[in-house]
């Protein structure tokens, strides 16, 4: 008889019903700063009843006052089921507060606790058992969040442990960071941005007999604009590397107004012409100067002293990527307008007296240490 | 800004804001309010008797009979209202034995049935077979086999589990699995008038044999497009007045493709709790603008977003059917209906597939549902139509 009854239950099994029920979870937020982590865990009470009892009055429902009168069975019962270990050293927990909240499949307690570790966090291991023991189909979510970026987990019974680096996630970011720094720095750099294009104006035109004429194809002007760039690219990333790494060091005063100074003379050499063919020469003289001076932005960024080549390469990358977007925007522009007279005479002759004149005023500025202009 | 203009910009907030899914952490105004309704008191007999159960066992937890007995308990208890927190209870009574490949038979049937429970079917079929070779008369072990079959469109196999159980069950069980077999694999007219008469000529049968052949030949008239007798069959299994998830969920299915939205929204009022009741409900409350239709709807999708960072992949069916009816985004729907089709190809599988390829116009993803209908003859008024019109595409 009793076989008979379990198999016309088993014959009603079609999946069809099957998890009808949102499954047993709890959610663990984890926010660590410094040695400390902060913890917010909400445990469904439906989970909390059949673990330790909540129902004091046993009418089926559960009140808040039932619930305040277990919050220290809570915390006792729920904290030992999570452990946090940093460097191998227990970080102890403590319950701070106990609130209630709302999921879309009912109400859960809210613990709210702290677990203090002894030195800084930089890597932390999770041990995760609560209710495993009971309903070995409850699962553990975890949101982890660290330095604004945020990591999730399942904690399973065949996935108790897990352990979560947070130097190796911060050294991503941080490249990151520096690279997003350099793009910012070169496109509010006008100095920068300027001396480039003092040397790419003429790229796309050539002299012949005092006059300028425009190229006759693409290719000349390309291989031209590539040898700039590459000069600059190599000779700023030589003296960025050597100052930021600390071998030479330059009196920023000195840096910036050099670097003013370099604006003005390769505006005037558009003006008045005296390098011709080998812009790039300029290109890798001058660009030395302006390594100096990104290593002074970078410097005042603040450099994490252990990961430096980290945040050199990544600021480095990021100011090269500024510079291909600007001269990839500059190219096809000026090759397509270097035959008209409106290149050589606006762009050409008076962008260039008006970049000699703008960089004039940044050299004094930077020599005298003045405010003239507003920028 | 204009005074209409405002209220447009901030209708957008008030529908996603409206239903309060997750409020902030809180604390309650007074000790008075009610957080939470368990499902049974403490007086109730059945936690009583789970208790007791629970006590023995911890006394002595290695004891094979009282474990499986109280993970049979807790198995009738999800079965009964659908709460996997019961399947991870009975697992729980198992654990002395979860882990071993050759477990005692009683072990392995039951494991099967909490692993079919969570779509782990193919372990669920190795423990089921070493049950079956083991102990070749262990009837329960053969109606799983048949049922999982079932779900696999295996339906020779499934008929062969069935014809096992002569002897080990009663003949109108045996009738009834053959029955539901051949319903699904061209037979339906014929299953179907051998099961009534079956029933008709039985003496004395048990009330959960009763619901469930009663919701068997309500399934099958509907299929057959016998809606009288559909709905008949299915009131006399409601008034067995068993607690049966299936049977509610298949009944308001059939009443939403009546366009019997009110009494779908009567059947199910005060189910929220479980998805699959709550998703037919907020069907039916959107179809008649019903004042709640927003919030389940809310608090559908947030369920969906938990399953999804739990890592389940269990709603897949109905979360096609959530994307097409209620989100209307088809392309989405009709990817989750493929990927639920993978697993298991049941008529209600079969039907959301051809209703989201339908809905995307895509007529190559509905491919394998043609197929399939095609190779197991089923007959299905809502398939038959389905399938017509999806043939019709372009």
């Amino acid at each position: 008889m009793i076989t008979r009854l379990f198999l016309t239950l088993f014959l009603l099994t079609l999946p069809s019903a099957a998890h009808a029920h949102k499954p047993s979870d709890s959610y663990l937020i984890l926010k660590t700063e410094g040695a400390s982590v902060q913890g917010q865990w909400d445990i469904a009470l439906r989970d909390l009843d059949f673990a330790i009892g909540l129902d004091g009055n046993g009418d089926g429902s559960i009140t808040w006052g039932e619930l305040r009168a277990r919050h220290d069975a809570i915390a006792a019962y729920a904290l030992p089921r999570l452990k946090i270990h940093a460097q191998d050293e227990a970080c102890p927990t403590r319950a701070t507060a106990h609130l209630v909240d709302k999921h879309s499949d009912g109400a859960y307690a809210v613990l709210r606790f702290v677990a203090e570790c002894t030195k800084p966090l930089t890597a932390v291991e999770l041990n995760y058992s609560l209710l495993f023991d009971v309903d070995p189909q409850h699962k553990g979510l975890l949101r982890l969040e660290y330095q604004g970026t945020t990591r999730t987990a399942i904690f399973s019974p065949d996935k108790s442990s897990q352990r979560f680096e947070l130097a190796e996630l911060s050294l991503l970011r941080q490249f990151f960071d520096y690279t997003r720094e350099g793009v910012w720095h070169i496109w509010i750099g006008f100095d920068h941005i300027l001396f480039l294009l003092s040397l790419l104006l003429p790229a796309v035109l050539y002299r012949s007999k005092k006059h300028w004429e425009a190229v006759p194809g693409f290719r000349p002007a390309l291989l031209d604009v590539l040898k700039i760039v590459t000069a600059f690219t190599l000779a700023h990333s030589i003296t960025l590397s050597l100052a930021t790494l600390g071998v030479v060091t330059l009196p920023s005063r000195l840096v910036e107004s050099a670097i003013a100074a370099s604006v003005v003379l390769s505006a005037l050499n558009n003006i008045f012409p005296l390098i011709e063919g080998r812009r790039w020469m300029v290109a890798f003289a001058f660009g030395l100067i302006h390594g100096f001076g990104f290593a002074s932005v970078l410097a005042d960024l603040g450099l994490p002293q252990d990961a430096l080549l980290l945040a050199l390469v990544g600021f480095n990358l990021g100011v090269e990527g500024g510079q291909l977007a600007i001269v990839s925007a500059f190219l096809p522009l000026a090759y397509f307008l270097r035959n008209t007279l409106f290149y050589r005479r606006a762009v050409l002759f008076a962008g260039s007296i008006m970049i000699t004149l703008l960089a004039s005023v940044w050299l004094v500025e930077r020599v005298f240490d003045l405010k003239l202009l507003g920028f | 800004m204009h005074p209409k203009l405002s209220i447009l910009l901030f209708l957008p907030c008030l529908l996603l804001e409206a239903p309060v899914v997750y409020a902030a952490p809180f604390i309650p105004a007074s000790d008075a309010e009610v957080l939470e309704q368990l499902p049974f008191k403490a007086s109730d007999p059945t936690t009583r008797e789970l208790r007791r159960m629970r006590q023995e066992l911890s006394e002595s937890p290695h004891n094979l009979d009282k474990a499986v007995a109280l993970a049979q308990r807790y198995y009738r208890l999800a079965m009964a209202d659908g709460d996997p927190r019961f399947i991870g209870y009975a697992q729980a009574a198992l654990a002395p034995w979860w882990e071993m490949d050759e477990a005692p038979v009683a072990v392995l049937v039951q494991r099967a049935a909490l692993r079919q429970y969570s779509h782990n079917f193919n372990s669920a079929l190795t423990d089921l077979k070493l049950a079956t070779r083991l102990e070749p008369r262990q009837g329960t072990a053969w109606s799983l086999l048949a049922a999982i079959h079932m779900v696999q469109a295996e339906y020779a196999t499934a008929r062969q589990d069935c014809e096992k159980l002569h002897g080990l069950a009663s003949s109108l069980i045996v009738v009834a699995c053959v029955a539901t077999v051949d319903s699904l694999s061209g037979q339906a007219r014929q299953a179907y008038s051998t099961l009534q008469k079956a029933y008709a000529s039985a003496p004395a049968v048990p009330a959960n044999e009763k619901l469930w052949i009663l919701t068997r030949l309500a399934e099958m008239s509907d299929r057959l497009g016998l809606a009288e007798e559909a709905d008949a069959y299915f009131r006399a299994a409601l008034k067995l007045n068993i607690p049966d998830a299936y049977l509610l969920a298949v009944y308001a299915e059939f009443l939403l493709d009546e366009h019997r939205h009110s009494e779908v929204i009567k059947l199910l009022k005060d189910k929220e709790r479980s998805d699959v009741l709550l998703m037919r409900l907020a069907l039916a409350e959107k179809a008649i603008n019903a004042p709640r239709a927003a919030e389940h709807q809310a608090i559908i999708r947030a369920r969906f977003d938990a399953a999804r960072m739990r890592g389940d992949k269990l709603h897949i069916q109905d979360e096609a059917r959530f994307n097409l009816y209620l989100l209307n985004t088809p392309e989405a729907a009709l990817r989750l209906a493929q990927e639920n089709w993978l697993g298991q190809h049941e008529p209600s599988d079969a039907r959301i597939l051809l209703e989201t390829a339908l809905a995307a116009k895509d007529k190559t993803a509905a491919q394998p549902a043609l197929y399939w209908f095609t190779e197991s003859r089923i007959e299905d008024r809502h398939l038959e139509k389905l399938v017509k019109a999806v043939r019709g595409l372009k």
